[in-house]
């Protein structure tokens, strides 16, 4: 962190450099503590994310507010500009009046957490390692999003600016260090890396859907995303295939000509529901001829099964079924959890290190406010003694030069602390009683008027 | 004789080798980049051994067994980078490279402890007929590796269980077009090899020893490899049977580069 930075933003929190820790804190539900039903009724738009945001800053209750809200989780995030107790009870008390929701329907069901747990807590979010499906890539976009809506509607400062920066950036080590995200997690995705494993780059191939199953949706938008060339939906009804199709950004195809639409296509999806097999080995058998022998990926997402055990043995083409690709799922799943240790080792050194940044922020307010202490006090006895009532004696020349020794002392003082806090980046942790020497020194507001 | 040019080549190519491993199960930008800079780097340290040789005996090595599988070795390596760069994967080497480092191994614990003698043949045409015969070799080597990739791939895909390491080899027609590439560049070398061998003895001795075994069996290579190449694509054969034909091409390979020369040929020797 360069100096220039802690100071920019020291200053730019204008009182708030003055003041003593900032504390992030969260409070939030997910898939694991609150059922669906409640999820639902917690979750926030964007509008209302940014309302909810503009509220609690104008409310006074924090300095800084960002809501991250998904469809597995609703979270907002707080940074109060002292040391408050009571900001998740006074966060909960808001999260449950702006969605109308008595206080003990969230009780156990909603998550609090502050400072460290706080941040850990947002770092595995991004990373994947909270989510429903392990090192899912969707939440760090959604993320991302969720913090440049707040830096545009100007409701983050810099803490929470530097810790969604951080989070980010965790997020995107997580991924391209660890095999966390790696590898298909879903039975559409991997019957689509099945293919490419056959055919590597997908772009301009062609590819035929047979019935109409959401898993075959799923499977087109996959190939949709690796730029399939050509796309025919095949479909007992003409009218769902048109709609299919329409939808899916292909051609439809009459039912009864399923057996000609298999001479082309270098990928088949089937997703028929039926007790018989709709293409037989003799169908695929006939069709190879008119291929020249070229590889054909079926993917059967059928059960009862599409395709005829049967057709496995057709030289040059390979066929998945729904087992297949739940057993790839499963090897998969595995290969994440055991990622899990390594993200974790990268979420807990980032979260350290904005912990240090934290507490540099705070020395640089700490150093500022003594600065301001010792200058007030030295105003104080100067007034009193040379340039006030009782002191009149003291020439224009002499009180400027008592003015200029006097200043010089102070930035004598606090010069070495602060050159220290400066270059000294391991000195910024064992700093951790920066409250301590606060209250030592009497820094805090309520200090100055107890005096 | 063994010198530390050569030692320094196995060092980088066995550190290369783990780094193509590594690569293979935890694919990073910098482990695969390091994996080829370090192959690269052996290739400049095996280049400067096989020169320093070249000195001493003021031929291409191929007199000896020693010489020939070190250039084999060097030109397998180098064939293999130009593949990788040229198709842009890199999970073949771990798989290439060992062959490398056997090769090399072999050929530092085979090299007589005494100075290498000049051999009686030498002249720029005649290095070059060996130095290309031996690439031809090293290109059909690496297409029998892929060729073996393949069918392994294949059959896994056909079980429908695959494992960590399934995901990160090339796809199945990837591998098919990078076997076609190394099988061109066999082809085209063997048979420029092979004319300016033709050239070379004719020159010398005044006609063509077109009944050496040696070139019986270069001419039954150059065949069975142009059937590959010409049925590859054939509706009937392409996929895994080409692979499999190609990997049993490779074994013809072995017989002429071992066999034919030890036991058939009187003027070939380790080439």
């Amino acid at each position: 962190m360069p100096t220039e930075r802690i100071e920019k933003v020291a200053s730019s929190r204008g009182e708030g450099g003055m003041r003593g820790r900032v504390e992030v804190a969260l409070i939030g539900c997910n898939h694991t503590s609150a059922p669906v039903e409640l999820r639902e009724r917690v979750a926030f738009t964007p509008e209302q994310a940014l309302k909810a945001a503009s509220e609690l800053r104008q409310s006074g209750i924090i300095e800084e507010a960002l809501v991250v809200s998904t469809c597995n989780r609703s979270e907002l995030y707080g940074v109060s500009g002292e040391a408050n107790e009571s900001l998740p009870r006074a966060l909960m008390s808001y999260f449950g009046e702006f969605h109308k929701i008595e206080l003990h329907e969230l009780d156990g069901r909603v998550y609090q957490h502050v400072g460290r747990y706080a941040v850990r807590h947002l770092f595995r979010v991004a990373s994947g390692l909270d989510s429903m499906l392990l090192g899912e890539a969707e939440i760090l976009g959604q993320v991302r999003e969720a913090y440049n809506r707040a830096l545009g509607n100007g409701s983050t400062g810099p803490v929470l600016n530097r810790l969604f920066q951080g989070a980010l950036e965790v997020g995107k080590r997580v991924r391209s260090e660890t095999e966390i995200g790696a590898r298909p997690m879903s039975v559409a995705f991997a019957g689509v890396k099945l293919a490419e494993r056959i055919f590597g780059d997908l772009k301009g191939r062609r590819a035929v859907i047979v019935g109409a199953g959401a898993v075959a949706e799923q499977v087109v938008e996959h190939l949709r995303l690796r730029g399939i060339g050509e796309l025919r939906v095949v479909n007992r009804s003409f009218a769902r295939a048109q709609e299919l199709a329409l939808r899916m950004g292909g051609a439809a195809a009459e039912w009864s000509a399923l057996e000609k639409s298999l001479e082309q296509p270098d990928i088949i999806v089937t997703s028929v529901s039926g007790s018989e097999p709709v293409l037989t080995r003799a169908m695929l058998e006939r069709a190879m001829p008119a291929r020249a022998g070229r590889a054909v990926c079926v993917i059967d997402l059928g059960v009862p099964r599409n395709v005829e055990p049967q057709a496995e043995g057709i030289y040059n083409a390979y066929l998945f079924n729904i087992d297949h690709l739940g057993e790839i799922v499963e090897q998969n799943r595995k290969a994440r959890e055991s990622e899990i240790p390594r993200a974790g080792a990268i979420v807990d050194e980032h979260v350290e290190k904005f912990l240090a940044w934290q507490t540099s922020l705070e020395g640089a307010g700490l150093v500022q406010a003594l600065r301001a202490r010792l200058n007030a006090e030295r105003e104080a006895l100067l007034t009193a003694h040379v340039g006030g009532a009782n002191g009149a004696s003291a020439n224009a020349a002499e009180l400027e030069r008592l003015e200029r020794l006097t200043k010089e002392l102070i930035e004598r003082i606090v010069q070495l602390p602060e050159k220290r806090l400066r270059e000294r980046r391991k000195l910024r942790r064992p700093v951790e009683g920066l409250a301590a020497l606060r209250e030592l020194f009497g820094l805090d507001a309520g200090d100055e008027e107890k005096r | 004789m063994t010198n530390w040019l050569d030692v320094l080549a196995l060092c980088f190519y066995v550190v290369s080798f783990a780094f193509y491993v590594l690569d293979l199960y935890h694919e990073r930008v910098w482990s695969g980049r390091m994996a080829t800079l370090l192959l690269i780097a052996g290739l400049v340290a095996h280049y400067y051994a096989l020169l320093e040789r070249s000195r001493i005996i003021h031929a291409i090595p191929y007199d000896d067994l020693y010489g020939s599988m070190s250039l084999f070795a060097w030109l397998l390596a180098l064939t293999y980078l130009g593949l990788e760069l040229l198709h842009r994967k890199r999970a073949v080497g771990s798989l290439v490279v060992p062959f490398v480092i056997f090769w090399l191994i072999v050929a530092v614990e085979v090299a007589p402890s005494s100075q290498p003698h000049a051999p009686a043949a030498n002249g720029a045409l005649f290095a070059l007929h060996i130095t290309i015969g031996i690439l031809a070799y090293a290109a059909f080597a690496i297409s029998f590796l892929l060729s073996l990739i393949y069918l392994i791939q294949n059959r896994i895909l056909r079980r429908g269980r695959p494992g960590l390491a399934f995901w990160r080899f090339p796809a199945l027609e990837v591998l098919e077009r990078m076997s076609r590439s190394s099988v061109g560049i066999g082809l085209v070398a063997l048979i420029v090899g092979t004319s300016l061998g033709f050239v070379w003895e004719h020159r010398l001795t005044g006609h063509f020893a077109t009944a050496d075994p040696k070139v019986l069996f270069t001419l039954l290579v150059l065949a069975v490899y142009a059937i590959y190449l010409a049925i590859v694509r054939a509706p009937a054969w392409r996929g895994a049977r080409a692979a499999l034909l190609c990997a049993c091409n490779f074994v013809i390979v072995l017989f002429s580069y071992t066999v034919v020369n030890l036991y058939f040929t009187n003027f070939h020797r380790f080439f």
